[in-house]
């Protein structure tokens, strides 16, 4: 019986780990000598076809954390963990696609930041620039810490040698060829992903008896322990949502409608320069546009990859004679450990050296994309911006190449900050949240009406940042072991305003608090404030002033709209299938 | 930009489905077979690498061909 997720590794599986940074790295030396220009260098020359930039959208979004974060809650809360593939990614998707991409591509922004420049003013962009660069460079780090424990831990790797040799790995192929050969091996990267664990859920299901006895299973787990739940609850998406007490995750349908599917999907996947930038890279507006539509069809289907390893996980544990048990961790499941204690039980020498490499190149492309992302904000919305304007072109590559560097360095930075003070990063990480929530409503009114003014923009950030943090801190999650859950301006989680059934119902209605008191801050705001953009400055920028894009050339069913309604369709019938 | 990145994938799975069905060719007498469920995982999932691998090779070495015979 296997008890850890220890194992060592065979000739084959280092030959194959070895075959893959080859490859990785002869992407960046291939494309160095392209790198002419601080444009092609930090965005990739506007040059890559839709297919690449969309496979790609999704890949640096599939980070290490993604991978072993979503397998460990399909372990824990089943299969609802589905919404945040479905309701939380593919609507803001979608309305990426049709609606945003166009003011984003047409507006010759460089970057996200500088969109609220040109929309709103300076101080909004900075706020926007300087609060995204140090959140990359932190969650990069934290991504490299999760990784090398995780090494130590499978393959008994020492920390240090972990972070160095993976943070040498990507520098080298990201300084070599900047955002384009950080976007191919994003691509190669997918690929990898995929048939590196495609064969762990064929063995998983195959072990199990199937779907349908894994349904049978995971509704005796539903059904006993101190608090029972439907029989569903664990195979079911919608069924169980009438209540928080009666699905694992402790949500209601509203909470996942609104704070999940509208403020923290569309926060993230609308205004979040580290995927938008991947479309911003296309050759076309056309491109631009159908780059999130085309994601958004490997992003459906990857619940079947990284999602049911989980459930599969915790059906086996329970199965007496299955000689697999899911670690215990202070008494508990260790979640976090579903992936790596698979891949050691199904798979022998050769695959394993596939399945780690799939583990280690979903690492890769997640710090790749923020890496790539944080050159881009640094040299154009700071350094340009405030610390050296009107240098050469030349200039502003070489200083790329050394925001490239000093994003690694900084990453590796925060990778022992984590080890060292593991609550040091869940309270950034907290600020962090406290920022990102309120970001779309700026948005939104940004895009959609012309009155909103850079005064509105900028206090409705800071509103609504603020509205995040006092309702954190009125409000916590039932058994809140610490002030870092919430409950802190009240002394404690006894005397909270409010106990959330989950951290998870916490997250989505503090979400819903902040966007909500950012778009009326706003709103009232911009009425009081003069609009110091003309409606010619406003052009491409705001919906009602833009050209729509033409189409009269484009087929049909080439257009991008039409690749909108076969995507939300298939969500549709994935939610109903799985309802 | 430069390369057709279909050419360095098809490539580097090609290289990866040979090694990795050899080895499961070699290895199928090794009871390899305990902890995949009687399944010579190692040989299969090199076949499927390599014929993905060999399809973008292909896409990638007509592509090219058809953009040559284009001027």
């Amino acid at each position: 019986m296997e008890t850890g997720a220890q194992f060592t590794l065979g000739w084959i599986d280092w030959a194959i780990i070895g075959i893959y940074v080859v490859f990785t790295i002869s992407i960046g030396f291939i494309l160095k000598r392209y790198m002419k220009s601080s444009q092609q260098f930090l965005m990739a020359g506007k040059s890559i076809p839709a297919w690449i930039t969309g496979l790609a959208f999704i890949s640096t979004n599939l980070g290490a954390l993604e991978v072993i974060g979503m397998a460990a809650s399909g372990a824990k809360y089943g299969w609802i963990t589905c919404h945040f593939y479905w309701i939380g990614a593919i609507p803001a998707m979608i309305f990426l696609g049709i609606f945003m991409m166009p003011f984003y591509y047409g507006s010759k922004a460089r970057s996200v930041p500088e969109y609220l420049k040109f929309r709103f003013d300076e101080k909004t962009r900075g706020f926007n620039a300087f609060s995204f660069a140090v959140m990359t460079v932190m969650a990069s780090g934290i991504s490299m810490y999760a990784l090398a424990v995780l090494m130590e831990t499978l393959l008994g790797w020492d920390f240090t040698m972990s972070i160095i040799i993976s943070a040498v790995i990507v520098l080298v192929y990201t300084y070599l060829g900047g955002l384009t050969s950080a976007i191919y091996n994003e691509v190669l990267q997918f690929f990898l992903i995929v048939i590196g664990f495609l064969p762990l859920v064929f063995l998983g299901l195959k072990g199990i008896g199937g779907w349908e006895e894994l349904k049978i299973r995971l509704s005796d787990v539903a059904l006993s322990g101190s608090h029972p739940y439907g029989e569903g609850a664990y195979t079911h998406t919608w069924k169980y949502m009438f209540s928080a007490d009666a699905n694992p995750m402790g949500v209601e349908w509203f909470g996942v409608i609104m704070g999940l599917g509208f403020v923290l999907s569309f926060g993230y996947w609308c205004t979040n320069f580290l995927v938008v930038q991947r479309a911003m890279a296309a050759n076309s507006m056309m491109a631009a546009r159908k780059t999130p539509l085309i994601g958004a069809f490997p992003k459906m289907f990857l619940p079947f990859l990284v999602i049911l390893p989980g459930m599969i996980a915790l059906a086996l544990t329970t199965l007496p004679d299955s000689g697999f048990n899911l670690p215990l961790k202070n008494g508990v499941y260790d979640y976090d450990k579903v992936i790596p204690v698979m891949l050691g039980h199904f798979f022998p020498t050769g695959v394993l050296g596939l399945g780690l490499t799939a583990l280690m190149a979903s690492f890769m492309s997640g710090m790749a994309g923020n890496v790539t992302a944080f050159n881009t904000v640094w040299t154009y919305d700071i350094y340009q911006s405030y610390i050296a304007p009107g240098k050469s072109d030349n200039h502003y590559l070489w200083m790329g190449r050394m925001a490239t560097i000093a994003g690694v360095v900084i990453s590796i930075g925060a990778a022992y900050v984590a080890k060292a003070f593991n609550n040091v990063m869940d309270f950034l990480q907290l600020i962090f949240a406290f920022i990102n929530a309120p970001l779309f409503a700026t948005f939104l009114l940004g895009m959609f009406w012309k009155r909103a003014t850079g005064h509105g923009a900028f206090f409705g950030l800071l509103s609504g940042t603020l509205a995040a943090s006092v309702h954190h801190g009125l409000t916590a999650p039932a058994n809140a072991a610490s002030l870092i859950k919430g409950g802190w301006l009240v002394g404690g989680a006894e005397n909270v305003v409010k106990t959330y059934p989950s951290e998870m119902a916490q997250n989505f209605w503090t979400a819903i608090f902040a966007f909500s008191v950012c778009f009326i801050t706003t709103i009232i705001i911009s009425l009081l404030t003069k609009q110091k953009k003309t409606e010619e400055e406003l052009t491409g920028l705001v919906y009602s002033l833009t050209p729509r894009p033409k189409e009269k050339d484009v087929a049909w069913y080439q257009r991008p709209a039409f690749l909108a309604i076969i995507v939300g369709a298939v969500a549709i019938v994935l939610s109903i299938i799985f309802w | 930009m430069g390369i057709d990145i279909k050419f360095p994938i098809g490539l580097m799975f090609t290289i990866l489905g040979a090694v990795l069905s050899v080895y499961g060719f070699v290895t199928r007498f090794d009871p390899m077979y305990r902890k995949s469920l009687d399944i010579n995982i190692n040989l299969w999932t090199g076949i499927a690498m390599l014929a993905f691998g060999l399809f973008m090779l292909l896409t990638s070495i007509l592509q090219k061909k058809e953009e040559e015979t284009k001027p």
